[in-house]
């Protein structure tokens, strides 16, 4: 009988039984990766695996030290080439870029780039460093992974910037500041734990990222020799461990995801939590 | 989209800038010629870089592009050894992946938006979308581990069996039950994209005028019918918009579809048999191609998914931006 109060309010509470069910799903399968990660990790991490180089294939043992440093050195490389395009390009995009072509052009292309997938971006990185150079070297992972820095960075950037009142930005320019030390002076530091949260993300977001590295900063079974070489890092470590063969394999490869998403999540928390602090403005 | 999702902005209505002729030469004014200048050479070379990347695609795939044409589209053959390649397996298989990964994560994602926006208290709504985000932030290679160690097992003792003894005169469930393939693809995606349709989903239902809600409510709608008959046809086409941009995700996504969808690159009607995405044929190939057309070949293949995700992308924030003129498309 559809349509008696009694129905409906059957429907109600069944519509709401099965919504909640969903939440409840989903956060449980967020429980049970983070749980079962940190079980099988933590019982295979040693102080072998943060101070080791990975031994021989068919020895056990071992670690992962290189692939750790190597995971921190792409990061800082890719932060040192995405974030200056992406951070002064946001403040372009806030501060004279509003309503411009300019502004919806680099809007558009900064979209663009946020959705070609992470392989692609690897083969764009092959194809300018390691086709002309003619090995895989760790400038190139830095590359792949810089340049997928740039759009959140571009965007962040602006929003945080756009936050900022205008009536701050007038009483400066009142006072008689040229702009750029307005911009520079004033409105960069107001929203300075705004573009740092939108950093932070970003970082973390590439942190993890495995797929541009493959065919570009390789990977690597001893410390790097430089800039120019193969690096190791560890998403790449993960992903060999785990389609290898070998049982002690499989049990460092827990270990080294354990690692990963330790550093991915606590700067991705550390990020919203910072945010969370920030005084409404 | 990622902005969205990792970055909660509330946004505020933008006031406009004072007048761009501020940056003028005046005598005091050089260091804002210069400044402004600095910044517009970074912002310009982000347009420079999104040409780059389809230049690049474009010209290190010429080799494969004359050498088979459009064919390259349609082909199944993929055979290194006498260099014969076409991409149609590949395209099928992240076609089909993304396709049944937004079947599952599509009623899912937008069933948790509902409890989150107009059912749960919104301090607990709150604390769960953090939750739901973390997520988004887990990395794709951990989710093929998880995916290779625990749920391929489950799928190849329980799942699959189970599925050709109930549904197995359908041609969808039949073969052998392997574990991996393209269901077990399809339910990783899923969790992965899940995080992307909840987030903007619930902003979209958090954003429906309470107007519309109440007058439902006046009229004596329940709770459910006040979601069914003003949030969801008011929400239609920014979930839509959220569809597609999670669709762009799962395309593109590599790792953990590369690590339990058994790589193997053939068209089976089933859903239990092994099969290969675009993504994940890069990845395991590309750094064993011996020849130049070899390589030119999987640059094509990286050339057609692009163009695809691109595609999704633009669909999704063309549809976003139409309901929201003032996000700009974020």
């Amino acid at each position: 009988m559809p349509g008696t109060y009694r129905h409906r309010r059957w429907v109600n509470t069944a519509a709401f039984a099965v919504t909640g069910f969903c939440a409840f799903l989903t956060l449980g399968i967020l429980f049970f990766i983070l749980g079962y990660v940190t079980v099988h990790g933590i019982g295979a991490l040693n102080w072998n695996f943060f101070t080791q180089l990975p031994k021989p294939v068919g020895e056990t043992g071992g670690g992962m030290a290189n692939a750790i440093v190597g995971t921190f050195k792409l990061i800082w490389l890719a932060a040192l080439i995405g974030l200056p395009v992406g951070v002064l390009g946001g403040i372009y995009l806030a501060e004279y870029g509003r309503g411009t072509t300019v502004g919806f052009l680099v809007r558009y292309a900064a979209d663009v780039i946020n959705g070609v997938p992470s392989i692609v971006m690897g083969i764009f990185a092959y194809t300018v460093v390691v086709l002309p150079m003619k090995h895989f070297s760790a400038l190139a992972g830095g590359i792949a992974l810089g340049i997928m820095l740039i759009p959140i960075a571009v965007r962040s950037t602006e929003e945080f910037l756009k936050l900022v009142p205008m009536a701050i930005r007038e009483a400066a320019l009142a006072l008689g500041l040229p702009r750029w030390k307005v911009i520079l002076r004033v409105v960069i530091p107001t929203a300075l734990r705004g573009l740092l949260t939108g950093v932070l993300l970003d970082l973390s977001r590439v942190s993890g990222e495995t797929a541009p590295l493959l065919f570009t900063a390789f990977g690597n079974r001893f410390w790097s020799s430089g800039w120019m070489n193969p690096i190791a890092s560890l998403p790449v470590m993960i992903f060999t461990y785990a389609v290898a063969p070998y049982e002690d394999w499989h049990r460092q490869a827990w270990a080294a995801a354990l690692v990963l998403l330790m550093i991915v999540l606590a700067t991705n928390v550390g990020a919203r939590v910072l945010m969370r602090k920030q005084v409404r403005i | 989209m990622s902005a969205t999702l990792t970055a909660p902005v509330p946004s505020t209505p933008s006031a406009r800038p004072t007048s761009a002729s501020q940056g003028k030469k005046t005598s005091t004014g050089w260091g804002d010629w210069i400044f402004e200048n600095l910044t517009l050479i970074f912002a310009l070379s982000i347009l420079a870089i999104a040409a780059a990347i389809a230049w690049q695609l474009f010209k290190n795939s010429a080799l494969a592009r004359h050498a088979f044409g459009w064919s390259f589209l349609t082909k199944q053959i993929w055979d290194p050894v006498a260099e014969d390649f076409g991409a149609l397996p590949f395209i099928f298989g992240t076609l089909v992946s993304s396709a049944l990964a937004l079947m599952i994560a599509i009623p899912l994602g937008v069933g948790v938006a509902i409890f989150l926006s107009e059912l749960a208290p919104r301090r607990i709504s709150d604390a769960c979308a953090f939750l739901i985000e973390l997520l988004a932030a887990i990395p794709s290679v951990v989710y093929g581990l998880i995916g290779i160690f625990v749920l391929v097992p489950v799928m190849r003792t329980h799942v699959q069996p189970f599925l050709i003894k109930t549904l197995g005169f359908l041609p969808f469930f039949r073969g052998p039950a392997y574990g991996v393939g393209m269901l077990t693809a399809a339910v990783v995606l899923a969790i992965m994209i899940v995080p992307f349709i909840v987030s903007i989903s619930r902003e979209i239902f958090l954003s429906v005028p309470a107007p519309l809600k109440e007058a439902a409510m006046a009229l004596g709608a329940t709770h459910w019918e006040v979601v069914r008959l003003a949030v969801l046809p008011y929400s239609r086409s920014g979930i839509a918009g959220a569809v597609f941009l999670a669709l762009g995700r799962a395309l593109g996504e590599t790792m953990a579809v590369t690590m339990v969808i058994g790589n193997v690159p053939r068209i089976a009607a089933s859903l239990l048999a092994p099969g290969y995405t675009m993504a994940a044929v890069l990845a395991n190939e590309f750094t064993e191609a011996t020849s130049d057309l070899y390589v030119h070949t999987l640059i094509e293949i990286g050339l057609v998914l692009f163009v695809i995700t691109i595609l999704a992308n633009a669909i999704g924030r063309l549809i976003l931006y139409k309901m929201a003129p003032d996000a700009e498309a974020h």
